[in-house]
């Protein structure tokens, strides 16, 4: 079994009209045997930035504790949030140093950048940045969460909307995926809220 | 053949632990103490290989003493969990500790907590956790007789469900298990279920 496989992951974030939505399931496993149903994987930069990591959990929370560290650095110096764009690249940065011991999680970032323009993006574990216009996916359900993003996914959806499409997505790749599920933490950002729900799917 | 669990009740948190020393086919001991009390009110139970166990959480206890020294004021459960985490991620990379922990503890604003601590610094917060081949008989036990704000002679019933499932379901079963429990009162420990005494040679 592949070391991005041990925990079980599934994350995927979508581009709406001057909003976003990111999303993620709550399993935290240990193979095949579940431990938690609810595991954050879905955390907040600042009010406009989001990442959600999938992959290996101590990784996953590691990877975390070093990047609001490098935000919280940066607030005090330039007395300002980051930019998404910024973020992933710090994101990839932190990456690519540890090019040949890496941390074992794909990255995806969505934020509102200036304008209140959405931007989404993902990453591999080595830092390759994956800019997209409508949706990113990661973790162990990637494959089913491609196809039910595709065939769902409509531009310029507004936030309602937007949230009713991520979690079908969600929630129906996720059923396929043994390694994933136990329900869905989702985030819609729009700029002037956040929205957080948690969904209730087939808890198995 | 190590089995360690434990589960949060109402205003308190009790952890389990076999009691035997095991090398490869041979019993050195079954009374050894795999629970240690970190302060007067946390407890560490560990599993894992041996030498590293005692190592690890001994640091951890001086740790948390020594903070305990130089600030006057006692480390929260949620502290000691995520430094014994840091520690666990810092040498994952190095020369990783094979050492599973749960932590239990009791504070005054959180009340009872207990962390699951994976040997790869995987930190969640649970209400139930378990490790070892005995996790896969107590965990389902403890997911279906398990509910919050139980009393403590309720936990002590689960908690011996879960004994007697291992003792007969697990091929090498443990014989004998201690159980420590930690509330506002402080971390004692609470009954030792015992099938094996050990022999002393006295009685030639």
């Amino acid at each position: 079994m592949s070391i991005f496989e041990y925990n079980g992951s599934a994350v995927v974030a979508m581009v709406g009209k001057n909003c976003f939505a990111i999303a993620s399931d709550r399993r935290l496993g240990v193979q095949l045997q579940t431990i938690a149903t609810d595991f954050q994987r879905i955390s907040k930069i600042h009010d406009r930035v989001f990442i959600a990591l999938s992959g290996l959990a101590t990784d996953v929370q590691t990877l975390y504790q070093r990047l609001v560290f490098r935000h919280k650095l940066y607030q005090l110096r330039e007395e300002r949030d980051m930019k998404p764009e910024t973020f992933a690249s710090l994101v990839s940065a932190i990456l690519y140093e540890k090019r040949f011991g890496p941390y074992l999680c794909q990255p995806v970032i969505a934020g509102l950048g200036e304008d209140e323009k959405p931007f989404i993006c993902t990453m591999d574990s080595i830092g390759a940045k994956e800019l997209a216009k409508d949706f990113v996916v990661s973790g162990t359900a990637s494959e089913s969460l491609y196809g039910a993003c595709e065939a769902m996914y409509k531009p310029d959806m507004e936030a309602e909307e937007l949230f009713e499409t991520i979690s079908q997505a969600l929630l129906s790749s996720v059923d396929r995926d043994c390694l994933s599920g136990w329900g869905g933490h989702v985030y819609v950002v729009t700029p002037t809220e956040i929205k957080e729900r948690i969904l209730k799917g087939r808890m198995d | 053949m190590e089995c360690v669990f434990g589960l949060v009740g109402n205003g308190f948190a009790i952890v389990a632990a076999d009691t035997s020393a095991v090398h490869s086919i041979l019993v050195h001991k079954n009374n050894e103490d795999k629970i240690m009390l970190l302060d007067s009110h946390k407890l560490i139970a560990a599993s894992g290989e041996p030498g590293d166990r005692v190592q690890f959480t001994e640091y951890v206890q001086k740790n948390v003493s020594l903070y305990q020294f130089r600030n006057g004021i006692p480390l929260t459960t949620a502290a000691a969990a995520n430094f014994t985490r840091g520690e666990l991620a810092t040498a994952l990379r190095k020369n990783p500790y094979s050492v599973n922990i749960l932590m239990a503890g009791y504070d005054k604003e959180a009340g009872a907590s207990l962390y699951y601590i994976d040997y790869i610094a995987t930190l969640h917060k649970v209400d139930k956790g378990a490790f070892g081949y005995g996790s896969y008989f107590s965990l389902s036990t403890m997911d279906r007789h398990f509910r919050s704000d139980m009393s403590v002679e309720e936990a002590i019933e689960l908690v011996d469900k879960c004994i007697v499932e291992i003792r007969s379901r697990l091929v090498i079963a443990p014989p004998n298990f201690v159980i420590k429990i930690v509330d506002k009162d402080g971390a004692r420990t609470h009954a030792w279920r015992q099938s094996v005494q050990d022999v002393t040679t006295a009685s030639v």
